[in-house]
């Protein structure tokens, strides 16, 4: 591989690195989240500094240009990572609908148990001390 | 006296719900009226409550899915022994709730549930008109929920359904996202249940917009095929201590 686009991958997939490493510290990135994003970055990182590995990788997978296969194992990363999203996303949209319909009924049987109509307009709908208080 | 709950799941309905309403109390007086306000901009939930109904408001737009479901959660958390799905936007005729009612009665034990067809009058002049590419979905899903079945199903998008103990119960649990309706026939089945069809009439819609528009359709059979298989493989998500296997465990399913 050229020692140009060495070191340009070198810095790059170092500094994914250590930037997800950044945000983990700043609790901006859940740890469980970053740890797929860290080893993706780590892999590539290495793949970089030993391009020796990178030759014996891309001879392996029967692809000429070495760099071609740092893009595509990069490319791996990205669809793992894509898919690790989608996952999270369809499990936070269950237990978003759980916690909505459980927020409903207990709104229902909290108005219920003080006497209160249900406020009409969508606006207020945030502030439950404001339908709670006496009229 | 059974206790007796209409779940009327209703997105921007606020020009026809409470002519809904007013139609449930008046023909169909024996039925609590729920209204699952899904997330409306508009006056929806004033307008119900106006109207003498219960309203379940949705913090945010949940789907029809999710709003008929918190219905079916109220259902259980109030103990009731039938519910019945009635759209908000006054398609379905509460007259003929009493029809599903005594089907279900008459077949206590033997059918959960019970959906009003539109295509069992076996007159196509005054049956349900819709455009040609949704009638063919509709021939579709019912000829696959037919043969997987084993009972004819007509009509597997009519919403206007009604469920008894044991169906509320499992669509509390677990009701499909999205578009439901062909989904839950098919957990029906898979959970060993049964359901059945009536026939019934349908209005034209009074107010708002379908939930499904054209653009979307396609989208919609896709999902529901997809729904479709995959329920086929899944069947039984959950299997209840004691109760037979899972239905995905007979052959020629």
């Amino acid at each position: 591989m050229q020692t140009r686009l060495q070191i340009i991958s070198v810095i790059v997939s170092g500094g994914l690195f250590l930037f997800v490493f950044e945000l983990v510290r700043r609790k901006r990135l859940l740890e469980r989240y970053a740890l797929l994003w860290m080893f993706a970055a780590a892999v590539l990182l290495g793949l970089s500094v030993w391009s020796n590995l990178l030759n014996q990788v891309s001879t392996a997978v029967g692809v000429r240009y070495g760099p071609a296969a740092l893009f595509a194992v990069a490319l791996g990363f990205v669809v793992m990572l894509m898919l690790h999203f989608s996952l999270v996303i369809s499990r936070l949209t269950d237990q978003n609908k759980i916690l909505a319909q459980r927020v409903a009924l207990l709104e229902r049987r909290l108005s219920r148990a003080i006497g209160d109509e249900p406020e009409g307009d969508a606006e207020s709908s945030e502030d439950l001390t404001a339908s709670s208080s006496p009229r | 006296m059974s206790k007796l709950l209409a779940i009327v799941p209703a997105y921007n309905e606020a020009d026809a719900i409470a002519s809904t309403v007013a139609d449930l109390r008046k023909n169909a007086p024996g039925w609590d009226v729920v209204v699952v306000d899904d997330g409306s901009t508009d006056a929806t939930t004033k307008v119900a409550t106006d109207a003498g109904a219960e309203v379940l408001r949705m913090p945010f737009n949940l789907g029809i899915g999710g709003a008929v479901q918190s219905g079916y959660l109220y259902a259980r958390e109030n103990d009731y022994d039938y519910a019945v799905q009635v759209d908000g936007d006054g398609q379905h005729d509460a007259a003929q709730i009493d029809d599903l009612l005594h089907h279900l009665i008459a077949h206590r034990g033997d059918v959960n549930m019970v959906t009003g067809s539109r295509f069992l009058t076996g007159d196509e002049e005054h049956g349900y008109r819709s455009s040609g590419a949704r009638r063919l979905g509709i021939k579709i899903f019912g000829f696959i929920l037919s043969r997987v079945t084993g009972r004819p199903v007509t009509d597997p998008t009519s919403g206007f359904r009604m469920c008894d103990r044991r169906a509320i119960e499992l669509f509390a649990n677990d009701y499909p996202h999205d578009y439901p309706e062909v989904e839950a026939v098919l957990m029906v089945h898979a959970h060993r249940l049964a359901s059945a069809e009536i026939p019934v009439t349908m209005r034209e819609r009074q107010g708002g917009v379908s939930s499904i528009n054209a653009s979307r359709s396609v989208f919609y059979m896709i999902k529901v095929l997809l729904a479709i298989f995959v329920g086929l493989l899944r069947a039984r998500p959950v299997v209840e201590p004691g109760e037979p296997a899972a239905v995905s465990a007979q052959r020629g399913v």
